[in-house]
């Protein structure tokens, strides 16, 4: 075969995975649009209680022109954005020290351990974290850490039982953590010698040169590792759909500590917890309205995190 | 020459040792939660060890007696592990070898770039709804699971093997094209200067000496397949024996539905309706197990990478 020939096939086979995310938009957004287009930006919005209101889209009139779309998703969608900030923030923290651990401060017997540690958690599977979150964090937190006086305070608009956005965070912060220990690592390793052994030579103590020069030059990788931290965590479905509580409540940050024992439902798990309903026509183009807002949103979030992943490059620093 | 201080040392501001100090924290408390998770899957595991729990096929019945246990889920598992490294694998070493060895155009090599990256980041529940659409239409209909009366649920082992590949595809990809760009341009040249096409270069010297590379993304992908669950519960359905989907005995095996350890644990959990705790503790231990040998062998595969003619 001629060299260019395998050029091309190459090539055209490269292409698929761009032929494939055109085709994901088409197909998703195909299947999503009846739901959007009935409920135009209202969808966005508050009112009512979204579990009812699925439930009346599940339950609609067999003929099509009867189909109910109505639903205000905003309880689900806060509910994302909460679970997943909540996680990032405080991952991105831990993370950054303990890649900074990691790369100057850690004995080489611990950075032997941490090593396969890190790559563990993150091969951990998603329904395992589950798994331990609801036998054994969802019961502790119900017993002993939600008072019977903190259950009452809240007892008209939901209930307290255990499951709640706190476990969730805390949970998915363990498991963003490793992606993103894995990035920031490879950026303050990537930090030329030169630079720091120049600062610790003009006397810089080693937290002050590890603060000041590596990280600052590796900010464009710490960026990119939130930002692909948060892409991951937007789809994290199966774990907080176990742990989140099954109510498709909006916390309130007014009711102080107790917003944290408060229930949600993120997008992602609304999705998998409705999936049986599939096949009723107006219910399976609703969760792919859930699909496609999830997809934009990763869709932009990926490309975001490519694109401040660049400013390194300039630096001759390879992340 | 003495060597330069490791620890905490006098002098240092306050505001220095409190970053030194959380430093270690955040890495000990690491370690602390991976070990806890450990033992603790351990000690339920081996707490209700049965051997006898792996070759059962499950039943869908209330009494825990009979349910039985979960050779389907196992067999499921390894099926999807099969068939998703069959498409992930060389798909994503084509497009390793193509980014790194030609790449061009520039603009579209960019692009691809990029793409393999959303697809990375793009949710597996996404991915698995958008399976569902695209095997739901007729033409496709033969890959999958009939429903009664010829409707095309766009359910199978295919289908489901198919999105799961995409979860694998990134990690490859980018593991591939870390070994080929680990290859130092004079080994290329020495290649051409025997007289060797671009082609035969990659086939005969590129590939084999990226082989550990391809190994590692390889099993670091098959360990996102087998933890993954969206795409089970969506595309495999809740059925929790194997299904033969008709059309041969192993092409009806690929076509039928099933579930896997994941989807087993995740339904038998109290968020499913199973309600036995002890038998998700138990296959969530044997998943775990896969898991970290997936991870044992990327560990061997990373230590015997440096071929030593490439120095």
């Amino acid at each position: 075969m001629s060299d260019a020939r395998v050029e091309r096939i190459l090539g055209a086979v490269a292409c698929i995975v761009l032929a494939l995310i055109a085709g994901m938009v088409v197909f998703v957004f195909e299947k999503a649009w009846p739901s959007f287009a009935h409920n135009g930006l209202a969808w966005f919005g508050g009112g009512g209680d979204v579990d009812l209101q699925l439930e009346d889209i599940f339950n609609s009139p067999a003929n099509p022109s009867d189909y109910v779309y109505t639903l205000h998703a905003w309880p689900l969608l806060w509910g994302t954005f909460v679970v997943t900030a909540g996680a990032v923030l405080i991952g991105i923290v831990f993370s950054l020290l303990a890649a900074i651990f990691i790369v100057e401060f850690a004995p080489a017997r611990i950075n032997r351990v941490l090593e396969p540690v890190v790559r563990l958690l993150a091969a951990v599977p998603s329904v395992v974290y589950g798994l331990i979150g609801i036998l054994l964090i969802v019961p502790f937190v119900g017993n002993h850490l939600i008072s019977v006086e903190r259950q009452e305070s809240v007892a008209n608009v939901v209930q307290l039982d255990g499951a709640c956005l706190g476990v969730g965070v805390l949970i998915l912060t363990v498991m963003i953590v490793p992606i993103m220990i894995a990035i920031v690592v490879d950026a303050l390793r990537a930090v030329p010698g030169g630079w720091t052994e120049g600062a610790a030579a003009l006397g810089v103590n080693r937290w002050r040169v590890i603060w000041t020069i590596s990280v600052r030059t590796a900010r464009p990788a710490i960026v990119a590792a939130a930002v692909l931290a948060t892409a991951r965590a937007l789809g994290e479905a199966i774990m907080l759909s176990m742990v989140a509580g099954s109510a498709s409540f909006a916390p309130n940050p007014i009711d102080g500590l107790t917003f944290l024992f408060e229930p949600t439902r993120p997008l992602a798990s609304a999705l998998v917890e409705n999936v049986e309903g599939l096949s009723v026509v107006p219910f399976g183009e609703t969760l792919f309205a859930f699909a496609a807002i999830l997809l934009v949103s990763s869709m932009f979030l990926s490309l975001a995190g490519f694109a401040a992943k660049q400013p390194m490059r300039k630096y001759g620093v390879q992340p | 020459m003495t060597p330069p201080p490791t620890g905490i040392s006098d002098g240092w501001p306050l505001r220095d040792r409190v970053g030194y100090c959380a430093a270690w924290g955040a890495g000990l408390t690491l370690i602390g939660v991976a070990a806890a998770i450990v033992i603790y899957m351990a000690y339920r595991g081996t707490q209700y060890f049965d051997l006898g729990l792996l070759l059962e096929s499950p039943n869908a019945t209330l009494n825990q007696a009979q349910s039985g246990g979960f050779r389907d889920p196992i067999v499921g598992t390894a099926i999807l592990l099969v068939l998703s490294t069959l498409i992930a694998a060389p798909l994503g070493v084509t497009i390793a070898v193509w980014l790194t060895e030609y790449g061009r155009p520039r603009w579209l090599a960019r692009t691809v770039e990029s793409a393999v990256e959303v697809v990375a980041g793009t949710p597996s529940i996404v991915l698995a709804m958008f399976g569902l659409v695209f095997f739901q239409q007729q033409w496709l209909g033969f890959l999958t699971f009939d429903a009664e009366g010829g409707a095309v649920l766009g359910r199978s082992f295919i289908a489901a093997a198919a999105m799961m590949s995409l979860i694998a595809l990134p990690l490859v990809v980018g593991a591939t094209r870390e070994a080929l760009n680990a290859i130092p341009g004079h080994v290329r040249e020495a290649s051409y200067a025997l007289g060797k096409t671009k082609a035969a270069t990659i086939r005969r010297v590129l590939l084999p000496a990226a082989r550990p590379g391809i190994g590692t993304g390889t099993a670091l992908g098959m360990g996102r397949v087998a933890g993954d669950t969206a795409i089970v519960v969506v595309l495999l359905g809740a059925t929790l024996q194997i299904l033969n989907g008709g059309g041969g005995s192993v092409f009806g095996l690929f076509r039928g539905t099933g579930s896997t350890l994941t989807s087993y644990v995740y339904y038998n959990s109290p968020a499913g309706e199973g309600l036995a705790p002890e038998k998700a503790y138990f296959a969530a231990f044997v998943l775990l197990v896969v898991v970290i040998l997936l991870n044992f062998v990327v560990t061997r595969i990373a230590h015997g990478k440096d071929p030593g003619w490439t120095r």
